[in-house]
């Protein structure tokens, strides 16, 4: 019935989105190329977080719909659409005096049932993703005396442990260091291109999406303004109308990829020295 | 680590019926699983030793309760009595039909009064989540004075409303507290606000009220458990089997609702559906207990944070906390009727301990906010 590209497991057609009352999108259609690294960049409030909420059946749309391997979202159980689609939300609870470990084997609520609370895959499935996101020898620690970048990581772990082919990662680097932030997306780039999962990641950093995603969604005021490779739609014009801010584009010299520089409204603060 | 329970005498993994293993996922949890697999269970080993604890305390207050007052039977004549073998028709008259039913009771309740306010403080993330404070005990308590002091009805009908006024409560501050889902600081708020309105209403039909009648719902209004019979264990008994089960299938999605809803959904839970049904099943059996022996206070407050205290699991345990509430009001009952130089409604011992409960826990919640 949707006239998209059949390599596509994951998209939204027609959506409008909303608040009550308040609109953040209308008309909005985005299909999630397989194996992709797509990443989401815009403004603040420019509603690409709403997206993700929407495509991961957190928000019901107003109208339009989102299909999952070709049937409608909704239509699955919602234990079903959560072995095929795992989500990073942007703020999660951890228990009260929680192990690493013990947390992330909650990644496997969907694979199990009242009776069969615990198998030998879901022990394989916990120590893996432990090991994938470098926790291993985090795993008898609790959870609330881990610095922001390694509870980063256990979230991570716990959505890995599901085991899903899709990933939705809203705002994963927020609230990091550099350092943390460029390790999770290192991961990131590790799961999908080693693992070959489909990963969709809502970022602030324009030049780390410029880097790690294959796919880039540049929104502004609930539209999507430009999609496709990185190197192919960053211009310095997009940043303009995107984000108004003017800027250069220039090539990042570790990788190639586009990288923004903000002009200059007036001198440097402290003049370099010559 | 694994630790077989059937003799090792053959080695074949096919004639183990259970086999229990240390999880590597923190020190204290386990699985236990059937023959083929086709079971499995997972448990925290301090949670079920707290809960093996709480069961033989229960016992110990419970056969306390059957043996003591004002005709003492021994202990060993009570056990007997309660197998059908009597030491005499007077003791199988104390022992099976005034004080079984109400240690009964009290056991039930309490439980019930445990389990509820588990799923509440689960649900509002907040140690005062429990019905007394939001609300749902005061809807309960409305519903039954209004049956005792308009309508004039009967026991069960004084029940009935009870039940139809925790229900209605739970309804209005559900809704009220609704904004694109319930949350947590807003539910105990809204909660509060719908209590107090109630305790006004009461106290208005207490004063509009007859003296004599009046006294007697006031009487009610402290919680009691004088003069519960067998009816009492019936209706309670019946209630607990139809929502027990219903509330423990739920506990583990309520586990995974304490993360946040939005990382429930990611998980495959329906965190609106989920909390709705927890949501009735608790005030159930909150209005249920009221029904039964009044508004008797502070155990549903109490009962599941000593029970996680005792246990140091993370997450909520509904059964320690039913445990938890059963030992509470038994111990509590015992205190009621004997300890003290006169015979009391169980109510006023459970207010005492805890308001003092209540003092130490928020000098302690400001400490921990204030350092």
């Amino acid at each position: 019935m949707s006239e998209h590209r059949p390599e596509s497991r994951l998209h939204g057609d027609d959506l409008t989105l909303a608040y009550d009352e308040r609109v953040i999108s209308q008309d909005l259609s985005v299909s999630i190329p397989d194996g992709s690294f797509t990443v989401i960049v815009g403004p603040n409030a420019c509603g690409k977080s709403t997206l993700l909420r929407a495509l991961s059946r957190m928000l019901k749309p107003t109208a339009g719909t989102v299909h999952l391997d070709g049937e409608l979202i909704t239509r699955y159980a919602t234990k079903e659409a959560a072995r095929r689609l795992g989500l990073l939300p942007q703020t999660s609870i951890a228990p009260d005096g929680i192990t690493v470990a013990d947390l992330v084997s909650r990644g496997r609520y969907p694979h199990q049932k009242m009776f069969r609370q615990w198998s030998a895959a879901d022990s394989q499935a916990v120590a893996e993703a432990m090991t994938d996101t470098g926790i291993a020898d985090l795993k008898h620690r609790r959870v609330d005396e881990l610095s922001g970048g390694q509870r980063q990581r256990v979230w991570l772990a716990m959505v890995l442990a599901q085991q899903t082919p899709i990933l939705l990662l809203d705002e994963p680097t927020t609230f990091l260091d550099i350092a943390h932030q460029v390790e999770v997306l290192e991961l990131c780039h590790d799961l999908y291109s080693r693992l070959g999962r489909t990963l969709v990641a809502v970022l602030h950093d324009l030049n780390h999406a410029c880097r790690y995603a294959t796919h880039l969604i540049a929104m502004r005021d609930g539209r999507i303004v430009a999609e496709g490779r990185p190197g192919d739609v960053v211009t310095e014009q997009l940043v303009q109308d995107v984000f108004g801010l003017a800027c250069r584009v220039v090539d990042d010299p570790e990788t190639g990829t586009p990288l923004v520089v903000p002009a200059a409204r007036r001198r440097a603060a402290v003049p370099a020295q010559a | 680590m694994s630790t077989d329970v059937t003799p090792r005498s053959d080695s074949t993994p096919r004639r183990q019926h259970l086999r229990v293993e240390s999880l590597d996922l923190s020190p204290t949890s386990y699985a236990a699983r059937g023959r083929h697999d086709r079971w499995s269970l997972r448990f925290d080993r301090r949670v079920v030793a707290v809960c093996t604890a709480l069961t033989v305390a229960i016992v110990v207050v419970f056969l306390t309760s059957l043996a003591v007052g004002d005709y003492s039977i021994g202990v060993l004549d009570v056990v007997r009595t309660l197998f059908g073998n009597p030491p005499d028709p007077l003791a199988e008259f104390i022992v099976n039909g005034r004080r079984l039913p109400r240690a009964l009771v009290a056991l039930l309740v309490g439980a019930a009064l445990g389990a509820s306010g588990a799923v509440f403080q689960s649900l509002s993330r907040n140690p005062l989540g429990s019905p007394d404070v939001i609300g749902f005990t005061q809807g309960a308590s409305a519903g039954a004075v209004f049956v005792i002091l308009v309508v004039g009805g009967s026991l069960a009908q004084v029940a009935l409303g009870a039940i139809v006024g925790g229900l209605l409560t739970a309804t209005a501050v559900y809704l009220l507290a609704y904004k694109r889902g319930v949350q947590g600081f807003r539910l105990i708020l809204v909660g509060i606000a719908v209590g107090a309105m109630l305790i006004s209403a009461v106290r208005y039909m207490l004063m509009r009220a007859e003296l004599i009648e009046a006294t007697g719902a006031q009487v009610w209004l402290t919680g009691s458990l004088n003069t519960r019979g067998w009816n009492h264990v019936v209706a309670v008994g019946i209630g607990m089997a139809i929502i027990m089960p219903v509330l423990l299938g739920l506990a583990r999605p309520m586990r995974i609702i304490e993360m946040g809803d939005d990382a429930a959904t990611g998980l495959g839970v329906n965190a609106e559906r989920t909390r709705i049904g927890l949501l009735l099943a608790a005030t159930g059996l909150a209005a249920m207990a009221v029904a039964a022996a009044g508004p008797i206070a502070f155990i549903a407050l109490s009962a599941p944070h000593l029970a996680r205290r005792l246990a140091r699991a993370p997450g909520t345990t509904v059964g320690s906390a039913a445990l938890m509430g059963a030992l509470l009001l038994g111990v509590s009952d015992l205190v009621a009727q004997w300890v003290l130089p006169h015979q009391l409604p169980v109510g006023v011992v459970t207010v005492s301990v805890g308001g003092l409960y209540l003092l130490w826990l928020l000098a302690r919640e400001g400490r921990r906010h204030h350092v």
